[in-house]
């Protein structure tokens, strides 16, 4: 019956291997999309009838502003396994991922303000979705405060674990109060999707950019998940041995 | 019933009996309220208008002062431990004491709002208005804000760490909350303010109690 062994990888001595061989593979695959993304961003998308070149930044905004949500999930989806099955290597990716979502919704804010001068006048609005990512960087620094706050990593773990489900199920109810709030307070003097439909080669190189991104992430969670296995599991026998 | 009562009960009688620590956090709301006439200016124009956000960010914050005492001491001397063991639902004694942490440090401020907003000129309509969603609003504060404390009990830093952890989740309260005040004011109708409020009241009626139960046991392993 038991074909596959579904928790083989689950352990960190098995894991880290891997996650060692995962590694430059995901380097080498950011690097080549965001080769491509890049090239076709600067030199082939061309310029933006209303825009001009400033829109460009939305290369880097748009798969930023993704990843901060998307990291979120899975931080969450990680935290919650962890404290379900009580996996050691969940929580652990769990406390890889959030330094670099808390990255991307940082990421996600400054290219945003950047592309805001030119196009409204002004660095900040406090439009529905600006306000709900800065709200989701706030969740992030929450987590990331609270784990570094305890010392016994089983404890951090599950607080933290607490916390991030406690924030999964209030991202959608900030996200649609901050909606209504800003369309009570001010109507919709300015709205994000009023863009005209993109160019077939806006939308390649905005997808080949989020690639790089996702890779990058990957590839850097996973870069961090190998420190903290080593951190953890210090005084066990097979660190010793990985370490030689 | 019986054992969610007498924990609310017994944190009251607590409090009533060393009143300092209930009488500051009230006065803190009233000197918060009162520094921003001082700060902005007395056009009684402005001070209308940002009234209602001006009340209800200041009983955020003064809700947020009693919140790290709400387990510390009963943490410390190991009642904590003793409500887990005995055979009543712990939910149950949480959610008793979230209760008193509610007629502690919210109700005062909701009896209390309509004469700061007195200061600041807003109408009788308004001032109703402002009672009614801080009646609403406060038991979600502290029904969220207990799990902050719950999640940052026996934390190193914990009380400046529970507001960064907090604040962000009180955020849709506040939204709704002064929103109702704001709308009332405007003339529009704030049934759909409080209806959501209402909303968010039941759901962490439910849930807040449990998030906490187990984010006590993790602080009492």
């Amino acid at each position: 019956m038991n074909l596959i062994n579904w928790f083989r990888y689950a352990s960190p001595q098995s894991f880290y291997p891997l996650a060692g061989r995962m590694i430059p593979l995901f380097w080498i695959l950011a690097l080549l999309f965001g080769a491509a993304g890049l090239w076709v961003s600067f030199f082939v998308a061309p310029t933006d009838a209303q825009q001009g070149e400033g829109y460009r930044i939305i290369f880097v905004h748009v798969p930023a502003s993704w990843m901060s949500m998307v990291i979120y999930l899975a931080m969450a989806f990680w935290a919650g396994l962890g404290l379900a099955l009580n996996t050691r290597l969940s929580s652990m990716m769990a406390q890889a991922l959030a330094p670099t979502g808390a990255l991307m919704a940082a990421l996600s804010l400054i290219t945003g303000a950047f592309w805001g001068k030119p196009m409204w006048g002004t660095w900040w609005v406090w439009d529905a979705r600006l306000t709900s990512e800065l709200i989701l960087f706030f969740l992030y620094v929450g987590f990331i405060a609270l784990q570094s706050a305890i010392d016994d990593p089983r404890r951090a773990d599950k607080a933290g674990a607490i916390l991030a489900l406690i924030g999964v199920v209030n991202v959608p109810i900030i996200y649609f109060s901050v909606k209504w709030w800003n369309t009570l307070h001010q109507g919709s003097s300015i709205n994000l999707t009023r863009a005209p439909s993109m160019a077939q080669t806006m939308l390649l190189g905005m997808l080949l950019m989020a690639l790089a991104f996702w890779m990058y992430s990957i590839a850097v969670s996973l870069l961090r998940l190998r420190a903290i296995m080593l951190e953890r599991e210090r005084h066990s026998e097979w660190v010793k041995h990985a370490l030689e | 019933m019986n054992a969610l009562m007498a924990a609310a009960r017994r944190d009251v009688l607590l409090a009533l009996r060393r009143r300092a620590d209930v009488l500051t956090a009230i006065f803190f709301f009233v000197m918060v309220v009162s520094l921003f006439p001082l700060g902005i200016g007395p056009e009684p124009a402005l001070l209308k208008k940002i009234a209602p956000g001006v009340l209800w960010v200041a009983a955020l914050l003064a809700t947020l002062l009693g919140l790290p005492r709400l387990f510390h001491a009963d943490y410390l001397d190991g009642t904590l431990e003793q409500m887990a063991l005995s055979p009543s639902p712990l939910a149950l004694l949480i959610a008793g004491k979230m209760l008193a942490h509610w007629l502690l440090c919210g109700l005062p401020l909701v009896i209390l709002a309509p004469v700061l907003g007195l200061q600041f000129g807003l109408d009788a309509a308004s001032l109703g208005m402002l009672s009614f969603s801080l009646l609403l609003g406060t038991p979600l504060l502290s029904l969220i804000g207990a799990m902050g404390a719950a999640l940052t009990l026996g934390v190193r830093g914990g009380g400046v760490l529970l507001a960064v952890l907090v604040l962000p989740l009180y955020i849709p309260t506040l939204i709704f909350g002064a929103g109702a005040v704001a709308a009332e004011s405007a003339g529009l109708g704030a049934e759909g303010h409080l209806s959501l409020l209402a909303a968010l009241l039941a759901l962490a009626v439910f849930f807040a109690p449990w998030a906490t139960t187990a984010a006590l046991r993790i602080a009492l392993e």
